[in-house]
This record gives structure tokens, C-alpha cells and sequence, in this order.
């Protein structure tokens, strides 16, 4: 499944980063903690968290992440948005929580 | 093969970029993709620390045709005891730092098993110098 895919079937806002949209899931990872995602996450995933600087494209970036998603309803900053464009890692976003979206996402990725 | 960044004490919005372009030239040289994910993962966490804890530093980048040797060198307060603050979830960073994610505790430790060889030598008062060694082939 891909990020824009993912996006559609469970209605989340696309942010920026749109150049990514095609870009294959393989997994996920749900966390707040920068350095814990900078550990375990793999490349490939989409992130799911509530942060929303500049500083989480960059680890994206690095760790080569398929996109993040927001949770809450919390907007990314105007400088995390650029970012996300001119690396092409979407940002999306969520009005739920991070438990309910990470099951959606999880349920979704395991379907055969 | 060397160059240097200069990383500014307390600026967030631009960690990330020596880091950046470390993972550029490593695949320009095309080393082993474990090895590039490894060493771009222990040198952000330590320009993370520069940025989170000193007020100014150097890092240096050295890569042979084996290896791959950075150097962080900064002012700032240094670390009275390394052995505790190598354990995971001990952290000195401000409510501020940790509320943006990080400070939680993890870098040295994400630094100590992402890199092959860490030193760190640190004098109170003065700054702190980390030198992660990553080798290209086993």
C-alpha cells in the first residue's frame, strides 16, 4: 500500500510533501520521543506522532520514513511543512488519537 | 576525504544537516547501506547533544577508503560523569528541549550501539569531544 492510498481509506489530510505520495508502506511506528524513533523506526514506515517541527522531517529524512501522520488535530509548523516539500515526505494528518490511528494503520498493513 | 560543519549552541531548525550530507557522500562513495544508516544515526544524536547542551562546536568528518571518523568537538559545560550519562533515560535537558521529543535519555545510547568505536572525553567547564569510528567492511 502506498502513503496516498493509506490516506484515502482512512481520510487523512495531506499536508504537504505530495512528491511522496506514491511511496511504498512497509511498516509503522508510533512514538513522541525523537531519539526512540532515531533507534527502531525503519525505513519505509510512516511515523505517527504528535510533534510537529522541523526536527521530525530531518529524522524522517535520515531514517528514509514514507511519510508522518499527526494526530490530534495539531497542525504541522509553516517550517516542518517546507521541509516536508522539499524532501518529499508527506505529511498527513489526523483528527484521532495515536492509539486509534496506529490500529487503523496496523489492521490495514496486516490485511492479506 | 575531509570536511567540517560548525554547529550553533540552542539551534534546533538547522540539526540535521552535517548529518545530511555525511549520508550524501557515503553513497556517493557507495558504502554498505547499514553502515551509512548506522553512522548517520550516531552523529545525529551527537550534533543533537551539541545543540541541546553547548553553545558552540566543530565537527569534523574524515572517510578513507575503510572508514568513516567524526570528530565532535564543542564548548560548552562538559559531562561530570559519562558512565551515568550513558544510561538510558538519564538526561540533563531542559523542559523545553524534551517537549520537543528530545532529551528523553537515548542519544549515547543510540550513539554507543550505532557506532563501531565511541569515545568521549569531557573536561566540566570546558566541552566535551566525541569520536565515533564506523568501518566499511567487517
Amino acid at each position: 500500500m502506498n502513503v496516498s492510498q493509506l490516506a484515502e481509506k482512512l481520510g487523512l489530510e495531506i499536508y504537504g510533501g505530495a512528491k511522496g505520495l506514491d511511496q511504498e508502506i512497509t511498516g509503522g511506528y508510533t512514538s513522541d520521543l525523537l531519539s526512540d524513533v532515531m533507534g527502531h523506526a525503519r525505513a519505509g514506515s510512516i511515523w505517527i506522532t504528535l510533534q510537529t517541527h522541523k526536527n521530525v522531517m530531518a529524522i524522517a529524512s535520515l531514517k528514509e520514513l514514507a511519510a508522518v501522520v499527526i494526530v490530534k488535530g495539531y497542525l504541522p509548523e509553516e517550517d516542518m511543512l517546507e521541509q516536508s516539500n522539499i524532501e518529499g515526505i508527506p505529511v498527513l494528518g489526523t483528527h484521532e488519537e495515536a492509539f486509534e490511528i496506529s490500529g487503523k494503520t496496523y489492521k490495514l498493513l496486516h490485511k492479506k | 576525504m575531509h570536511f567540517e560543519f560548525k554547529v550553533e549552541g540552542g539551534n534546533f531548525s538547522r540539526a540535521g544537516f552535517p548529518s545530511s550530507e555525511v549520508k550524501k557522500r557515503l553513497k556517493q562513495l557507495n558504502v554498505d547501506g547499514s553502515v551509512i544508516k548506522r553512522t548517520v544515526v550516531a552523529l545525529y544524536e551527537a550534533e543533537v547533544n551539541i545543540v541541546a547542551h553547548a553553545y558552540s562546536g566543530v565537527i569534523s568528518v574524515d572517510i578513507d577508503a575503510g572508514k568513516i571518523i567524526i570528530t565532535l568537538a564543542d564548548e560548552g559545560p562538559g559531562i561530570p560523569d559519562i558512565r551515568k550519562a550513558m544510561e538510558i533515560g538519564y538526561s540533563t535537558a531542559t523542559p523545553e528541549v524534551r517537549e520537543m521529543g528530545f532529551g528523553a535519555g537515548m542519544g549515547l545510547s543510540n550513539m554507543n550501539s550505532n557506532a563501531d568505536k565511541l569515545e568521549i572525553t569531557s573536561e566540566v567547564g570546558k566541552g566535551t569531544t566525541v569520536v565515533i569510528t564506523n568501518y566499511f567492511h567487517e
